[in-house]
């Protein structure tokens, strides 16, 4: 097997790019303290005074011992001033008792763990990660309710999390419920919908309506612990399948109960050598462009990824600025898809036949995206790129193994269409720092814009306003600027995690492990290609 | 002159190193070898190291190896004609000799004459002074008056040692300063003696202060030959037992030794003596030395005379049980450098030096290099109580004595013993100390050193402690069912916190500790204080750890208990995860007793204040006709009882309050 060369360090745009990554980072780990703060000092500190575990330790202490954590939309809410990123919730996917399963953990400590729209969101996507790639789900609950002032954002779309919490259930894949505190109202369906339930005695309290409600609505004077204790649930409404002693018995409990799962991937395991890459993996920092127009070979960045550096060429000499190819992960071999520069018709027909042969052969595929998008011009319009384009993305689309996204790049466009962006239903989606998506970048739209308006006004006779259009178009640079950013696509939970450059193998193993719990299966219908 | 009769077949009388050692010149010899076994020996090794073995049957020494008819039965069984008793057990029966040369059995020793003489102390004293032996004022006791006693105790002088007629081993011995002390003395002696020996008789003996041991090795043949083979000094003693000992002496000069060796012949002859035997000294500052005892058998610490004459004492007794005359003559024995010998013992130094016990799950040998080990055990061996706990001897021969020293505690450090605990660092704080390097050895040297029973590590904890945490994760990555590639711990967020774990070494206190490990680096956050650890060729078995600019070779073994071993050149250490997440005691959760189901309740067995244990019936209901009993989950106090006798309840009616110990709930 072809075994890929570096000339990366040689690069003059090395530099540049390793400087702009790190920049990234640190504000990365600006973000990244303020999740982890957890709400903050006087709020953990009064709920570890309760005797009580942080949400991250639960989950700590639920993982295997050593165990990777591979947590999704982790800066989730990061776009939204009047958010906490993180949002309050933690997701993610770990393994327990041997098994990967997807974890949801309530945050008390972060406003009280009430639920805010971007956490519906971070839930929803997790539970779609377990549905997709059929992992155990484990909740871990203690949560305020709704943040009734954003009531309105919230109410419709959380229904959903028990609809498909049951919608698992019924698909054969488990869920688990361990209840250290509140889960009121809706909440109390997260148990109330899970197939296994532990209660946390003395401190789990489950009910439809608390106390001020049944004195409100049928003047029942009733305490927490008899309305919705754990002993209630475990010995009369049947809620709580396991009482815990505390939180730790809690937790050990949940370990048992997945143990007790005896669960069997149904996915082909590792079946590849997975020795490192040859080339240093911290070199990635200098693989993510830092300008946009100024595109870093894409063989650079699979070098550093794939096991051994080593990637089998599908027509390396046709199409190529797409680059194809046969390689693996961890051991799990992937089909590659990489961009080194605008798509084209031959780029695009070349994706297709690729994305096809991976089906069948049932082998999963990597994009890594780092478009500005379709080429465009009369030439290219006669010579049928919407036609070889529609090739493209007929095949993402009807796809069915699983497709991995790295947003490396630049992402506009229908290129982000073509190489399995957010909409294509991609397995994981994966962003750097570097990364940059929108329809089209500012300065090309502010311009789009500018030549629209000025043609209206010729047509209609008026004089264009220059300071106008200047500032039309300044305004738009820096909006397009601000929500193309990898944060804010990230806080969107556009992805699954914006991650450090140089943690994407791990990462990539880790995602490539979660989806072989599935099967691995290919497509045999395709929608007809438009030739 | 008796006529050469070979031995074709040796059962050997004993178990452990000895047996081993035993075994081994045997087979050199071409001599079929029969070990014998009690049944908690079953799977030692001496009984592996034998051609053929012979189960005693029982546990106890008395039961097996002590027991004279089931050691003779099993020589006629395995067909041995000989029999080699080793040191202790029958080593020094008069009355089995006896037993062996009426079975028409060669027993390996001297004759049964001469094992009785000196194994009476007045006579053997009166013998040795007869001898010429230079040896210490005594007095006979006799009756119970005790002025006499005093009047006794006159001409020996004070301090006194009071001792067993037919003692040994400190029993029944008391040491007396001062005359008032005296009575109380002779009769805690006499109590004594006679509960240990059968026989209450003491006598007085003038004590040395703080003498040295020094003994002489003596060997005799059929054919009236009689050498002596140097001296050995066993002056280091703990629980009057010798631990280390060593060939030459450093008190002992040439003409001093030549004196010694004399005198030790000159009684060895008077008594007609044949195979190996040590005549027993104490030596005082003053070049001054007294007979002490004579034991009529191999020594524990034979390997030092071996190493340093280059003989094979084994080999000569059997030679010379054979009939054959010894193959040298006093001019040829020569010394040759210096020869130490530390006893491995299964005890607890720091816990008065009492025998510890268990499975010895891995046992193995440091790489220093020319060390001769005397093992009577190996892995997966099992230490019990029934029997003296020697583990093995370790020997180390060198040109000088500092060097030999050296080399014995570099071997003693290496050692990988995971198990019970041992004297190991004790015997290596003792060779590496400036008084014996000095040779400041008296029978004091223990008592006077009691900062060597709990020496400390020469190794930093923290070393073996980053060994035992990379090491476990390491295992335990290098093991998951999934995701194994991904990095100990490895989470997405960037500044996210380490892993937790609490980790104790051996009884200590409780570390709880953060850590990280990625590639080669780990971070260890302990008390405040975080430590940067380099780890090279980190592996399921161990790691290089580097830290404060050194570099340590850490081994890391993991029990089948869980336990962490880890060894590096210096320091041996174990380590015990706490569990994360402990068992809860399942009564925790069962609460207080409610009805199971709805019924009528029939009795009630306690009343407010009575305390109950775990399981007790409190309740009985009856529904359906059947009765229910209902228990307490967990050991507490009736605080209250909510039914009585008669009373119709609801399923999970409350019935009995408990208070559950120390809850206060």
């Amino acid at each position: 097997m072809a075994v890929l060369a570096s000339t990366l360090r040689s690069s003059p745009d090395y530099e540049a790019n390793r400087a702009a990554a790190l920049d990234a980072l640190e504000h990365v780990r600006e973000l990244a303290e303020v999740v982890l703060a957890a709400g903050g000092q006087r709020s953990t500190t009064r709920h570890r005074e309760r005797g009580k575990l942080l949400a991250r330790e639960r989950v700590d202490l639920l993982l295997d011992e050593d165990a990777p954590f591979l947590e999704l939309s982790a800066l989730g809410g990061a776009h939204d001033p009047s958010e906490t990123p993180g949002v309050g919730v933690i997701t993610g996917i770990g393994p327990v008792s041997g098994v990967e399963c997807v974890v949801i953990a309530n945050q008390p400590t972060v406003k009280g763990g009430t639920m805010n729209p971007t956490g519906v969101t971070k839930q929803l996507r997790a539970l779609e990660i377990a549905a997709q790639n059929r992992l155990p789900v484990v909740s871990l609950v203690e949560s305020g309710g709704a943040d009734l002032p954003k009531q309105a954002d919230i109410f419709v779309p959380a229904g959903r999390i028990f609809h498909d919490l049951t919608r698992l259930s019924a698909a054969g894949i488990p869920t688990v419920a361990l209840v250290f505190g509140n889960a009121t109202a809706g909440g109390a369906y997260v148990p109330g919908m899970s197939e296994y339930t532990v209660f946390v005695r003395n401190a789990a309290r489950v009910f439809l309506g608390g106390p001020p409600l049944v004195k409100m609505a049928i003047n029942e004077d009733v305490d927490e612990e008899t309305l919705g204790g754990a002993d209630m649930h475990a010995r009369e409404s049947g809620l709580a399948d396991y009482l815990a002693a505390d939180e730790h018995d809690a937790i050990r409990l949940g370990r048992q109960i997945v143990a007790d799962l005896r669960w069997r991937k149904l996915g082909p395991g590792p079946s590849l050598a997975a020795d490192e890459p040859l080339h240093d993996p911290e070199e990635l920092l200098g693989c993510g462009p830092a300008d946009l127009r100024r595109p870093v070979e894409a063989r650079e960045l699979l070098a550093r990824v794939l096991d051994g550096s080593r990637l089998e060429e599908f027509k390396p000499l046709y199409g190529t600025t797409l680059v194809t190819g046969w390689g693996s992960i961890c051991g799990f071999p992937v089909g590659v898809l990489a961009n080194n520069g605008i798509l084209f018709s031959a780029e695009s027909r070349k994706g297709a036949h690729f994305i096809q042969l991976a089906n069948a052969r049932d082998t999963p595929l990597l994009f890594v995206q780092n478009i500005t998008g379709f080429m465009v011009g009369s030439a290219y319009e006669r010579g049928g790129i919407i036609k070889d384009g529609a090739k493209l993305i007929n095949a993402v689309a009807n796809s069915t193994v699983p497709h991995v996204t790295l947003m490396a790049g630049a992402s506009y466009g229908a290129g982000n269409y073509g190489m399995s962006g957010k909409a294509y239903d991609p397995r994981f989606v994966f962003t750097w720092p570097s990364h940059r998506i929108a329809v089209m970048g500012g300065r090309e739209l502010g311009g789009v814009m500018s030549i629209v308006r000025r043609g209206a006004a010729e047509r209609s006779g008026t004089e264009y306003d220059e300071d106008a259009d200047a500032a039309m178009r300044a305004e738009i640079e820096e909006l397009i600027a601000a929500q193309s950013h990898a944060v804010y696509a990230t806080g969107r939970v556009w992805d699954d995690g914006l991650i450090d450059p140089r943690d994407t193998r791990n990462v990539l193993g880790l995602a490539l492990s979660a989806i072989h719990s599935a099967p691995v299966q290919g497509a045999t219908h395709f929608a007809p290609f438009r030739m | 002159m008796s006529e050469a009769v070979p031995i074709r077949t040796l059962l050997v009388a004993n178990r452990g190193e000895i047996a081993c050692r035993v075994i081994r010149t045997a087979r050199e010899m071409g001599i079929r070898t029969v070990a014998v076994h009690s049944d908690p020996d079953a799977g030692a090794l001496h009984v592996r190291a034998g051609d053929v073995a012979v189960a005693l049957g029982g546990s106890t020494s008395g039961e097996s190896y002590l027991d004279q008819a089931k050691i003779l039965a099993a020589a006629e069984r395995a067909g041995a004609d000989a029999i080699h008793p080793g040191y202790g057990f029958l080593a020094e029966n008069a009355a089995f000799a006896e037993a062996c040369a009426a079975a028409g059995i060669v027993f390996v020793g001297p004759s049964p004459e001469a094992i009785r003489t000196m194994g009476l102390k007045d006579l053997a004293k009166a013998r040795a002074r007869e001898a010429g032996v230079p040896v210490l004022e005594d007095a006979e006791i006799a009756g119970d008056d005790r002025d006499e006693w005093l009047a006794a105790a006159e001409p020996v002088g004070y301090p006194l040692l009071v001792k067993a007629t037919a003692g040994g081993g400190g029993r029944g011995m008391r040491l007396v300063t001062e005359a008032g002390e005296l009575a109380d003395a002779v009769e805690g002696a006499r109590r004594e003696a006679g509960g240990a020996f059968g026989n209450a008789d003491v006598f007085l003996e003038r004590y040395l202060q703080v003498p040295r041991h020094i003994e002489i090795q003596v060997f005799g043949d059929s054919h009236g030959n009689v050498v002596h083979l140097l001296e050995r000094e066993c002056s280091i003693q703990r629980r009057h037992q010798k631990v280390i000992e060593e060939c030459p002496s450093p008190a002992v000069d040439p003409e001093l030794r030549e004196r010694m060796g004399e005198t030790a012949v000159a009684l060895a002859r008077s008594l007609g003596y044949v195979g190996a035997g040590t005549v027993e000294y104490l030596l005082d500052d003053s070049g001054d030395f007294f007979f002490l005892e004579m034991n009529t058998r191999l020594q524990v610490e034979h390997p030092v005379t071996e190493e340093v004459t280059g003989l094979d004492l084994v080999r000569l007794q059997l030679l010379v049980a054979q009939g054959e005359p010894l193959p040298f003559e006093q001019a040829d024995v020569v010394a040759s450098g210096h020869a130490i010998e530390a006893r491995l013992y299964a005890e607890s130094p720091a816990g008065g030096f009492s025998p510890t016990f268990g499975t010895m799950w891995r046992y193995e040998h440091a790489s220093v290099p020319r060390i001769r080990y005397e093992d009577g055990i190996d892995s997966g061996s099992e230490v019990t109580t029934f029997y003296d706990p020697l583990l093995a001897k370790v020997v180390a021969h060198a040109p000088g004595r500092v060097e030999a020293a050296g080399r014995l505690a570099l071997a003693l450090r290496g050692m990988r013993l995971h198990g019970p605990c041992t004297n190991r660092d004790f015997l290596a704080a003792v060779l590496d100390g400036a008084d014996f390097l000095a040779g400041e050895t008296r029978t004091d040297f223990v008592d006077a050193h009691p900062e060597l029973v709990e020496p400390g590590s020469r190794t930093p904890l923290l070393f073996h402690l980053a060994a035992a945490v990379a090491v476990s994760a390491h295992r335990r990555r290098a093991t998951a069912p999934v995701a194994g590639h991904a990095p100990p711990g490895w989470r997405l967020l960037p500044g996210s916190p380490g892993r937790r774990a609490t980790w104790r070494e051996g009884d200590g206190e409780s570390l709880e500790l953060e850590y990280r490990l990625a590639a080669s680096r780990l971070t260890l956050a302990l008390e405040g204080e975080t430590h940067e650890v380099v780890l090279g060729e980190l592996g399921a078995d161990g790691a290089r750890v580097r830290h404060d600019g050194i570099e340590r070779r850490c081994e890391v073994a993991v029990g089948p208990d869980g336990s962490v071993w880890v060894n590096d050149s210096e320091t041996q250490s174990v380590w015990r995860q706490q569990p994360r997440l402990p068992e809860t005691d399942e009564a925790v959760v069962s609460g207080n007793p409610v009805a199971s189901i709805p019924g009528t309740v029939v009795a009630v067995h306690v009343a407010v204040g009575d305390r109950v244990e775990s399981g007790q019936t409190l309740v009985v209901l009856e529904a359906m006709k059947m009765e229910h009993g209902s228990v307490a989950a967990a050991a507490g106090v009736v605080e209250a009882i909510h039914v009585e006798v008669g009373q119709y309840v609801e399923a999970h009616a409350k019935l009995v309050t408990l208070s559950q110990d120390g809850s206060g709930e």
